[in-house]
C-alpha cells in the first residue's frame, strides 16, 4: 500500500535508510514475510525439536552423522529459536508497526474531518442512480439526509446541493485492531517465555511435595525468573485412580487410558488444607503455578537385607513408564558399607516373559513383577550428577548366578524374596503404588496473549463484515420538483453498493 | 439400541448416502455435458471479438480487478451464464440439462440428510460428540461441506458447482470408510473437554469451507488457462473468471475468522490438558502454517500489484496445507496430537 520505488538516483544514507523502511512496511514485503514465516515453521514439524523431546534429537542426528550436525548448527533442531525464524517474525512485526502507524493516523485524521466534497460527475462513480422526486429542493435534500443517516452515515453538506456521507470506518479501525493485537500475541508470548517456569516432579501416593526448588526433580525456568523465590505451598497425593479400557473395543483401543484422577491436599502458603481434585484437563492454580496431572506410573516398594537379615535398603522406587501397556524402567541404589548395590531392569504391572522379552500385557495392576539385574561396586563414581532412572555402572561389576555363572536375573512377584548370590544378603518385592507425575508452570503472559488475540479475532470479522462505503448527493431544481441524483463509492469488493442507493432512493418519495 | 446396532445402521446410512451422491455426481455431470454449446455455433463464438463488452456487460466485475488480470477478458462477457445478471439472449438452457440438476440436487439433499442421520447415529453409538478421531472427522467435514453447499444453493443457482464439491465429498467419504475407519471407542483423558467439541467442531466447519472455496478457486485457475473448447466447453456456462473469484474470496473471509478462532481455542484446551497452550508440536505448527498462508491470501488480495490469480493459488497452497496437516501429519508425524485412532 505504501509501496513507492525510489525515483531519483542519488539518495544519500537518509534517503537509503528512508527507502529501506519503505520497502521493509510495504504490502509486497509483509506478504512475503508472511509465507516466509509459513514456510519457516515447517522444519520444526518434519525435525525432531529438541525442546520437545531431546532424547529423539539426539538419536536422529547420530543416525545421520553427515546432515545431523549440520542441520544442528543451522537451528533445524530448535527452529522456533532459532535465528532465521526470529529474523523472520522480527522483519515482520517491525514491518506491522511500521504499517500501523501511518494507517491509524490517516484514519485519525479521516474520522476527524468530514467526508470529501462531492465530485463534479456523480454518474463516473462505480454505482449510480438518478431519481425524480415530488419535493422541493431544500425538501428533497432533507429527506436524503435523513436516509442517509437511518442507514448510519456520517452526513455533510460542503454546499447548497450536494451531500457527502461515509460509513465503515471500523473496517479500518477493526483491520487496525487485528494488527496491534497481533503485536500484543508476540508481548504476552515473549513474558510467558522470559518470566514463566515451569517443573516437573513425581509425586508417590501418600507423599507431599512441597514448592521448593530442589524438590523438583526438573525445573527449568524463563531467564528473568528468581527460582528462588517460589511460594511454599504444599500438595500431598492422597490417591491416584486410574481406568484403563478393559474390554476389547476396536483396534488399538485395549489398554487405552479412559480416566485419570488425582485426589490431593492443597494447602496454601499460611492457608489451611483443603482436598482438591486434579485430573487431565482439569488443573489445579496454586496461585503461584498451576499444577497439571501430566503422568502418572507405579513405584515399587522393595526391601534389601543383608546376609545376617538386617534391613538396609526399604524404600519406594519409581518406574518411568515406556509404552502404553506401562512396561516402565528404573533403578534401585542401596548406598551400603563394602560396596553398593545397584539394581536396574523394569517393573511390568502385568507381566510375562516370553519370546519377546519381558513385557507387560495390560496397563493396570493385575499380575505385577519386576524384572531385575544386579550390580556391586560404587553407585556415585567421580559424584557425577546421575538420573534416578537408570544406573551409572562405570564403577560397578555384575553380579552372576552362583550355579550357572550366567549374569544374575531376578524375576519377582509382590511377596517374593530372591537371595542374591554370594552370601550378600536378600531382596524383596514388598508390593506397589502409584505415583503422579506433575507438572507446575506458570505463564505470566497468558492472559496477555488471550485478550490480545480474541481482539485480534474480533478486529478481524469487523474489517472483513464491515463496508466502507461514501455516498454523495446531488440535487437539482426540476419545475417544483427535484432531480435527485445519487453516486457510491466502495471500498475493495463491494457488490451492494448498487443495492445501498436503490434502498436510499427508496426512502424518498418518489415521482410516479 | 444397542450400540452395535447403532453402529450398523449409522454405516449403513453412511454407505446409502455415498450410493446417493454417487448418482448425485453423475447427473451434475450430465447437467454441465448438456451446457455444452452445439457445435455449429462453436466457431461464431471463437470470432465475437472479446475485451469491447466486457466493461458493459460486468459492472460488477470490473470493479476491484487488479491491473494485469485478464481474467474476464479471455471469456468475455457475452458468454457469462450469469446467475441472474445476465444471459447470452440467444441461448437458453437445454430442458435436459435443468432435468438433471433438478434430479441431482433431490438426490444431494437426500445424500445430505443420509450423512446427516450416520453423523447422528455414531454420536448416540459413542456417547459423545462424534470427533475423536480421523473417520469421525472425515464423516462430520463431509457433512458440513454438503450441508454448506445445500444452504448456499437455496439462495442463489449453484447447480454448476455441485458436480465440484460432491465428488470431492465422496472421495473423502470413501477414505473415510476404507482407510481411515475406526469403531467406536471412548476417548483418552486428554480429550475429554469441552474444547474439544467446540475446537475441532470449529476446525471441521471451516475446512469444509475452506474446501469448497478451494474448489472454486481451482475452477477459476483453470477455466482462466485452457481454451474452452470440445469437452471442456462446458466451463463457459460457468460463472466468469472474476465472479468465481470473487465466489472463491467470499467463502475464504468466512472460513478465515473460524480457522484463527480454531487456533484460539485449540490453544486453550492445549493449556489445560498439557499445561502449555502452545508447544509447537507438529498438528500446532501446521496449524499455524495454514492460518499464516490464508492471512498471507488476504493479504495478496488487498496487495496492489499482485494479480487475483497468484493470490488464489496462495489460496489453493493453504488447502494442499489442509490436506497435508490432516492426512499425514496425523498419520506420520510423532506428536500429542497422535490419536488418529489407527495403529
Ligand atoms: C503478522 C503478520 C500479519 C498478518 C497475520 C496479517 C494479516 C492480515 C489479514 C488476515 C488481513 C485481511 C483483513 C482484510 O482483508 O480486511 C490483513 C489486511 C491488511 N494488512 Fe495485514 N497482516 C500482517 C502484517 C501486515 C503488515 C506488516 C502490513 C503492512 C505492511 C499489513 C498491512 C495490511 C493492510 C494495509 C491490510 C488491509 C487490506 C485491505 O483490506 O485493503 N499487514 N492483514
Amino acid at each position: 500500500m505504501t509501496y513507492s520505488a525510489p525515483t531519483q538516483p542519488q539518495l544519500g544514507v537518509v534517503g537509503w535508510l528512508r527507502w529501506m523502511w519503505r520497502q521493509l512496511t510495504s504490502m509486497r514485503t509483509a506478504l512475503f514475510l508472511l509465507l516466509l514465516l509459513a514456510l519457516g515453521a515447517v522444519p520444526g514439524s518434519t525435525f525432531p525439536q529438541r525442546s520437545l523431546d531431546s532424547a529423539r534429537t539426539a538419536q536422529w542426528i547420530a543416525d545421520h552423522p553427515t546432515a545431523g550436525p549440520w542441520l544442528d548448527r543451522l537451528g533445524f533442531f530448535e527452529v522456533y529459536a532459532s535465528p532465521w525464524f526470529s529474523a523472520i517474525y522480527l522483519l515482520l512485526f517491525i514491518s506491522l508497526i511500521g504499517c500501523v502507524l501511518p494507517r491509524t493516523k490517516i484514519l485519525w485524521h479521516q474520522v476527524r474531518s468530514a467526508p470529501p466534497k462531492a465530485p463534479g460527475r456523480l454518474e463516473r462513480l462505480s454505482a449510480h442512480t438518478t431519481a425524480e422526486v415530488d419535493l422541493p429542493p431544500e425538501q428533497a435534500l432533507a429527506e436524503a439526509r435523513s436516509a442517509l443517516r437511518a442507514k448510519r452515515y456520517r452526513v455533510h453538506a460542503h454546499d447548497e446541493s450536494t451531500l457527502s456521507a461515509e460509513k465503515g470506518y471500523l473496517r479500518e479501525a477493526g483491520n487496525l485492531v487485528f494488527h496491534v493485537a497481533l503485536i500484543g500475541v508476540i508481548i504476552g508470548v515473549a513474558s510467558g517465555y522470559l518470566f514463566g517456569w515451569r517443573g516437573d516432579v513425581i509425586v508417590p501416593v501418600g507423599q507431599t511435595f512441597a514448592n521448593t526448588l530442589i524438590r523438583y526433580d526438573t525445573f527449568s525456568p524463563g531467564p528473568w525468573v528468581d527460582p528462588t523465590a517460589l511460594t511454599p505451598y504444599t500438595v500431598r497425593l492422597d490417591s491416584m485412580d486410574v481406568t484403563f479400557e478393559s474390554e476389547v473395543q476396536g483396534r488399538g483401543q485395549f489398554g487405552m487410558p479412559r480416566d485419570f484422577t488425582a485426589t490431593t491436599t492443597f494447602t496454601p502458603d499460611g492457608g489451611t488444607p483443603r482436598t482438591e481434585i486434579v485430573k487431565v484437563n482439569g488443573p489445579l492454580e496454586t496461585g503461584n503455578g498451576t499444577v497439571f496431572l501430566l503422568g502418572n506410573g507405579y513405584s515399587a516398594k522393595v526391601t534389601v537385607r543383608d546376609a545376617d537379615g538386617t534391613v538396609v535398603y526399604r524404600d519406594s522406587t519409581p518406574f518411568l513408564p515406556m509404552d502404553n501397556f506401562y512396561k516402565s524402567s528404573g533403578a534401585i541404589k542401596v548406598l551400603r558399607a563394602g560396596g553398593d548395590l545397584g539394581f536396574s531392569g523394569f517393573f511390568l504391572p502385568t507381566g510375562t516373559i516370553d519370546e519377546q522379552g519381558p513385557r507387560s500385557l495390560f496397563p493396570d495392576l493385575l499380575d505385577p513383577g519386576l524384572v531385575l539385574t544386579a550390580y556391586e561396586g560404587e553407585l556415585y563414581p567421580n559424584a557425577n550428577p546421575q538420573s534416578v532412572y537408570s544406573l551409572d555402572t562405570s564403577g560397578m561389576k555384575q553380579l552372576v548366578d552362583d550355579k550357572t555363572k550366567e549374569p544374575l536375573r531376578l524375576w519377582l512377584k509382590v511377596g517374593d524374596t530372591a537371595q542374591l548370590p554370594g552370601g550378600r544378603g536378600s531382596i524383596t518385592f514388598d508390593g506397589v503404588e502409584r505415583f503422579a507425575g506433575f507438572s507446575i508452570r506458570t505463564d505470566p503472559g497468558k492472559s496477555l496473549t488471550l485478550v490480545s488475540s480474541l481482539l485480534a479475532l474480533a478486529g478481524l470479522v469487523a474489517s472483513l463484515v464491515i463496508r466502507r462505503r461514501r455516498v454523495f448527493v446531488r440535487v437539482t431544481a426540476d419545475e417544483g420538483r427535484s432531480l435527485v441524483s445519487v453516486g457510491g463509492l466502495g471500498k475493495g469488493d463491494d457488490d451492494g453498493i448498487a443495492d445501498e442507493i436503490a434502498q436510499i432512493l427508496a426512502r424518498l418519495p418518489r415521482t410516479p | 439400541m444397542t450400540d452395535q446396532t447403532l453402529a450398523t445402521y449409522s454405516n449403513l446410512s453412511i454407505y446409502s448416502a455415498m450410493a446417493v451422491l454417487t448418482l448425485a455426481m453423475i447427473l451434475y455431470a450430465v447437467h454441465l455435458a448438456r451446457l455444452m454449446p452445439s457445435k455449429e455455433r462453436e466457431p461464431k463464438r471463437e470470432l465475437v471479438p472479446v475485451g469491447a463488452e466486457v466493461g458493459a456487460v460486468g459492472t460488477d466485475a470490473g470493479v476491484g480487478i487488479a491491473a494485469g488480470d485478464s481474467a474476464s477478458t479471455l471469456t468475455g462477457g457475452a458468454i457469462d451464464c450469469g446467475w441472474g445478471n445476465l444471459v447470452e439472449e440467444a441461448w437458453v438452457e437445454p430442458a435436459g440439462a435443468r432435468k438433471a440438476a433438478g434430479m441431482a440436487w433431490m438426490l444431494t439433499l437426500l445424500g445430505t440428510a443420509l450423512v446427516v442421520l450416520g453423523v447422528a447415529l455414531r454420536a448416540a453409538e459413542v456417547h459423545r460428540w462424534p470427533l475423536g478421531n480421523m473417520y469421525e472427522f472425515a464423516i462430520v467435514g463431509s457433512m458440513f461441506a454438503l450441508l454448506v453447499y445445500c444452504g448456499w444453493a437455496l439462495r442463489r443457482d449453484l447447480r454448476w458447482l455441485g458436480l465440484f464439491v460432491v465428488t470431492p465429498v465422496l472421495l473423502t467419504l470413501g477414505l473415510a470408510i476404507t482407510v481411515w475407519y475406526t469403531d467406536a471407542a471412548e476417548l483418552m483423558p486428554s480429550l475429554k473437554s469441552v474444547w474439544l467439541a467446540i475446537h475441532v467442531t470449529v476446525a471441521t466447519l471451516s475446512v469444509a469451507l475452506f474446501g469448497i472455496g478451494a474448489s472454486i478457486a481451482l475452477i477459476y485457475l483453470i477455466k482462466d488457462r485452457v481454451p474452452l473448447t470440445g469437452k471442456l466447453g462446458f466451463l463457459r456456462r460457468l460463472p466468469e473468471g472474476p465472479a468465481l473469484e470473487k465466489l472463491a474470496y467470499g467463502l475464504h473471509i468466512v472460513a478465515f475468522p473460524l480457522w484463527t478462532f480454531t487456533l484460539i481455542a485449540g490453544a486453550i484446551w492445549a493449556r489445560q490438558a498439557w499445561g502449555a497452550y502452545w508447544n509447537w508440536d507438529p498438528k500446532e505448527v501446521w496449524t499455524f502454517v495454514i492460518w499464516a498462508v490464508y492471512a498471507a491470501y488476504l493479504h495478496a488480495r488487498a496487495t496492489t500489484g499482485v494479480s487475483r490469480r497468484a493470490a488464489t493459488w496462495i489460496a489453493v497452497a493453504g488447502f494442499a496445507c489442509i490436506i497435508i496437516n490432516y492426512a499425514v501429519v496425523n498419520m506420520w508425524f510423532v506428536g500429542q496430537h497422535s490419536y488418529s485412532g489407527i495403529s
